[in-house]
């Protein structure tokens, strides 16, 4: 990477920062998201075009807000004889001019806006596109790929939505204590939700990295919520996953699974953050979801240190997650872990329970995880079966091709 | 905002329910509605669904259905209206009301002039 590109994307994420603060306080005082990035949109374009190339302006809010109230006013000028809307971009300005008479004072809602972005009134695949939309700027377009939707449809989910915050009277507030925990699960999950797209994305010229976008949501949270031990959980989760992304696929661009990954190819530096992170959150009070994953993810890097694998911590952790979610992922997850300290058949034994489960009937990790076990079982047929099945469910050429290496080395053995 | 909420349940869970506490429960309910503010006004119960009559006008045809609307286990039973700042308060009525446990609420925005609307 040159340094020009370095500072260009300096530069761009002291932009997306500067867009979220104002749209967060816009959207809060008249709870209308789609209007307050119309009003800043033009500004935001401008600074993403300008910035790169001439530089970070000293005060970017006020560059922002400078840039918004000027189109403002000439759309004003332009919309004079229509009667619809003028009133609102009128009060849109004029929030817009109290604000940038002192841009300092301008107080942080993202929070309050990723928590109504994050409302259990929208609709749940909704809501992470909705955060990464209002609150970094990004584009029906840059999101729709890593959410498998057409760029028009998300683009007209991401209006509805909007509206039905306005319309339903979804609240701009940091949730009271009582309510915070469940609340904040939902915002967690939509971040780590941005996450998880943006790990298999394939990076495309152009298009910002959903990965690293969640993540930086993920510090702001964190930033914002510093006495929250989940979100630190999250984010460690986050950065675990991140520090082996150089070795998930080989060479030639194979998938390569977590227990074959070369460990020296790990970055030390985020592994060292997701430590430090998650020890602050376990010192915060009783395991979360996001810590318990975030502490497998720590068990796993210790074959880094030591060379071998800690599969009974993993085991004891998985039991935890569990005991809290019920959920069949963390019954495979488990598994597999299981068949390391236990053996293949015990593992077989742990999945048996998932095989009434009729979401796994087209779940591609159950089918991969079912035929790597069967295979170890050394029940080569009953095997094949499954790797077939996986391959099929498979979207990602890489792991399609691993699991064909699979299957050809079952049918050979 | 002004929120009507459409109080859904199941008219037989709710008659098996004990009668007493059920009814003081509302009662209470009721009173706590009154007691909110002006915007609040305490539920109209409807009688039950086998009450009902649906009148639909096709090519100038008028066509009556004895019966509701649509034949589900949750019956339209009532409403009542809550003025309120926001939805997660409106969320908070709809759990209060002892209905809730035998069915649903459904959360209705009413319908305001656009003019000043968004604020």
């Amino acid at each position: 990477m040159t340094e020009s590109t370095e500072a260009g994307r300096a530069a761009e994420r002291v932009a997306r920062d500067s867009y979220g603060r104002l749209v967060a306080f816009l959207a809060a005082r008249t709870r209308d998201v789609a209007g307050a990035e119309d009003a800043l949109g033009e500004a935001f374009a401008a600074a993403l075009r300008m910035w790169p190339t001439d530089g970070v302006p000293d005060n970017p809010d006020a560059w922002l807000l400078t840039v918004a109230r000027r189109r403002q006013t000439d759309a004003l000028r332009r919309r004079k004889t229509r009667k619809s809307g003028e009133e609102h971009v009128m009060l849109i300005a004029d929030e817009i001019e109290a604000a940038s008479a002192e841009p300092e004072a301008i107080p942080d809602r993202r929070l309050a806006l990723m928590f109504a972005c994050a409302h259990p009134a929208i609709e749940r695949g909704m809501r992470a596109p909705l955060i990464l939309q209002t609150v970094l700027g990004l584009t029906a377009l840059n999101i729709s790929a890593a959410f498998l939707i057409p760029p028009a449809t998300m683009g007209q989910r991401l209006v509805r939505a909007k509206s039905r915050i306005h319309d339903a009277g979804i609240p701009f507030r940091v949730p009271d204590k009582e309510e915070l925990a469940e609340r904040l699960d939902v915002v967690l999950d939509a971040i780590y939700a941005a996450y998880t797209k943006g790990w298999t994305e394939i990076g495309e010229a152009g298009t910002p990295d959903l990965a690293d976008e969640a993540i930086w949501l993920g510090r702001l949270l964190v930033s914002l919520l510093p006495a929250e031990p989940e979100a630190k959980g999250m984010l460690a989760l986050m950065l675990y996953a991140e520090a082996r992304r150089p070795a998930r696929r080989d060479a030639n661009g194979a998938y390569v699974p977590l227990e074959q990954q070369d460990t020296s190819l790990w970055d030390d530096s985020l592994i060292g953050m997701a430590e430090t992170l998650l020890r602050e959150a376990n010192a915060g009070g009783p395991s979360g979801r996001f810590q318990i994953e975030a502490a497998i993810q720590s068990a796993h890097t210790a074959r880094r240190m030591t060379g071998i694998p800690n599969w009974p911590a993993v085991v004891q952790l998985y039991d935890h997650l569990l005991a809290l979610t019920g959920s069949p992922v963390v019954v495979l997850n488990r598994a597999v872990a299981l068949a390391e300290r236990d053996g293949a058949d015990a593992a077989l034994a742990a999945i048996e329970v998932l095989a009434a489960d009729k979401r796994m009937a087209s779940y591609q990790p159950y089918w991969a995880a079912r035929g790597h076990l069967l295979a170890r079982a050394g029940r080569a047929a009953a095997a094949a079966e499954a790797f077939t099945l996986a391959i099929g469910l498979s979207a990602d050429d890489a792991v399609r091709a691993y699991l064909h290496r699979q299957l050809a080395a079952t049918l050979d053995g | 905002m002004r929120y009507m909420m459409l109080i859904h349940h199941d008219e037989a869970a709710m008659a098996k329910a004990p009668q007493k506490e059920l009814w003081s429960d509302y009662a209470a309910f009721n009173e706590a509605l009154a007691k909110a503010g002006a915007g609040h006004t305490s539920g109209e119960r409807l009688q039950p669904s086998s009450a009902a009559t649906t009148v639909r006008v096709d090519s100038g045809k008028t066509g009556v259905l004895d019966g509701p609307y649509a034949d589900t286990k949750e019956q339209f039973a009532g409403y009542f209206f809550v003025d309120v700042p926001d939805l997660d308060q409106a969320i908070a009525w709809a759990a209060r009301c002892p209905s809730s446990k035998y069915g649903s609420i459904e959360i209705r925005p009413l319908y305001v002039e656009t003019a000043g609307n968004w604020k």
